[in-house]
């Protein structure tokens, strides 16, 4: 299961990558340094959905107190602070020749980054809690009260101050992107999705790997 | 009363009474308040405009120092002599010691907020007592917000050895919609504007204050109890 994800994801990103920089055309405002976006976008996506998994894994374990929920949740975090720092990184890439600074107080760099902070204080609390089930609870705690923050972090910042160009594939009205862009991006975001779910997986087996040679170890003495 | 208010006042009662009996919390609270004060004039200099126009900035950074002093050492008490465990213990609702913890916290805070914003006032020459009776209602409100989500983190970091930088590094981003919102609200009333532009700011206020207060109410236990 997980080869052939793995394979599909490895064919959707070499795919993505060609319709982003070969297919796709240049901008006609930005040039290419737009095609950062097809990069830009999919990782924020990819960041979102990985939230939302560490919320449900998070409520799944105080539920159930399963283990294995504990080490879906923890993938999940981990791949947060790796999706939403790509977005971050290559955003400031993106700003430096758009906007012509790295780094602006803009209300969505804001929220962004602040989300970036707390899923990094959630994977800092999940290794400084020694005994393993009550560092599986407070992270889940600290995993629901993160994602109910993350609407209201995102209105309490829009409201505060903005200048970010509004979301063009969301928008109820249909995209206002060329639709070879559209695809491409399309493209890409299925291919970062792939990659998360097999890194998910791969991370979860792992971890219950390491937990079953811990208790082994323990178990021989 | 209800079991479970009866519970929640038992609890707020005792850790008023341990602080009037100790008086280190409230005195220390208080001390450092006026230190902050200190501070400030040192970091913006005597001008009373430059602070006026800073002045709701100052007022939330100076409640929220104070508040991390003040909710890290809510469950330093309770560490002191197993005194959690005994909690733990009690035929009681979890909810019902959240409750009793967030009120004791936010007492102590809004006592301390008084006594900044006076000092304020009074130090640096400034006409603000006419703002006063909204800015306590902001003041309660922002509290209560910072103290729902604070109190569910000094619980878990208090066991733990980096508590003291723990504390503020999971808590600080989380409050950040409720800065905002306060910070924005003190400014309308000390600016006297009426209560149109500060609605949707009011609702996000109460907004952040309910979402939390009820996950604080359905998660302590998970807490208390791991």
């Amino acid at each position: 299961m997980h080869r052939i994800l793995g394979g599909l994801a490895a064919v959707l990103l070499a795919i993505g990558l060609w319709l982003g920089l070969g297919v796709a055309p240049r901008d006609a405002v930005q040039g290419n340094v737009q095609r950062i976006m097809y990069v830009h976008v999919p990782a924020i996506l990819t960041g979102y959905v990985a939230i939302g998994l560490v919320l449900v894994a998070s409520v799944a374990y105080l539920w159930t107190r399963r283990a294995a929920w504990d080490r879906v949740a923890a993938a999940g975090g981990e791949l947060a602070v790796c999706f939403v720092g790509l977005t971050l990184a290559t955003g400031s890439i993106w700003g430096k020749p758009t906007w012509g600074t790295w780094w602006t107080w803009d209300a969505r760099l804001t929220s962004t980054a602040l989300l970036f902070v707390i899923y990094l204080g959630y994977l800092l609390l999940r290794s400084v809690v020694e005994d393993p089930e009550r560092a599986a609870t407070y992270a889940a705690v600290l995993g629901i009260i993160g994602a109910l923050d993350v609407p209201i972090i995102h209105f309490s910042v829009e409201w505060w101050r903005t200048l970010h160009q509004p979301a063009t594939m969301l928008k109820p009205q249909a995209p206002s992107m060329d639709p070879v862009m559209l695809q491409a991006l399309l493209v890409n975001v299925a291919a970062f999705l792939a990659t998360f779910s097999y890194l998910v997986m791969r991370r979860c087996r792992l971890l219950t790997l390491r937990a079953e040679t811990l208790a082994r170890v323990i178990g021989s003495f | 009363m209800s079991p479970f208010l009866r519970t929640a006042w038992a609890v707020f009662w005792k850790d008023l009474l341990v602080e009037r009996r100790a008086k280190e919390g409230a005195n220390a609270l208080g001390f450092f308040a006026i230190l902050l004060l200190f501070l400030f004039y040192f970091a913006l200099g005597p001008d009373s405009d430059r602070i006026r126009a800073a002045l709701p900035g100052l007022f939330w950074l100076a409640f929220i120092l104070a508040g991390v002093l003040g909710l890290g050492r809510a469950f330093a008490l309770e560490r002191e002599n197993d005194c959690l465990d005994g909690l733990i213990l009690a035929p009681a609702d979890k909810g019902a010691i959240y409750l009793g913890k967030l009120a004791g916290t936010t007492a102590l805070m809004l006592a301390m907020e008084v006594i900044f914003v006076t000092a304020t006032g009074i130090f640096y020459n400034l006409d603000i007592w006419a703002a006063v009776p909204r800015l306590l209602l902001v003041a309660l409100a922002g509290t209560i917000g910072f103290a729902a989500v604070g109190t569910l983190f000094a619980a878990m970091t208090a066991h733990l050895r980096a508590r003291e930088v723990l504390l503020p590094v999971l808590l600080l981003p989380l409050a950040v919609p409720v800065l905002l919102a306060a910070v924005k609200l003190t400014d309308l009333a000390l600016a006297g504007e009426g209560w149109g532009p500060a609605w949707p700011w009011w609702q996000l206020l109460l907004g952040f204050d309910v979402v939390f207060l009820v996950a604080g109410l359905l998660t302590f236990e998970f807490v208390l109890e791991a």
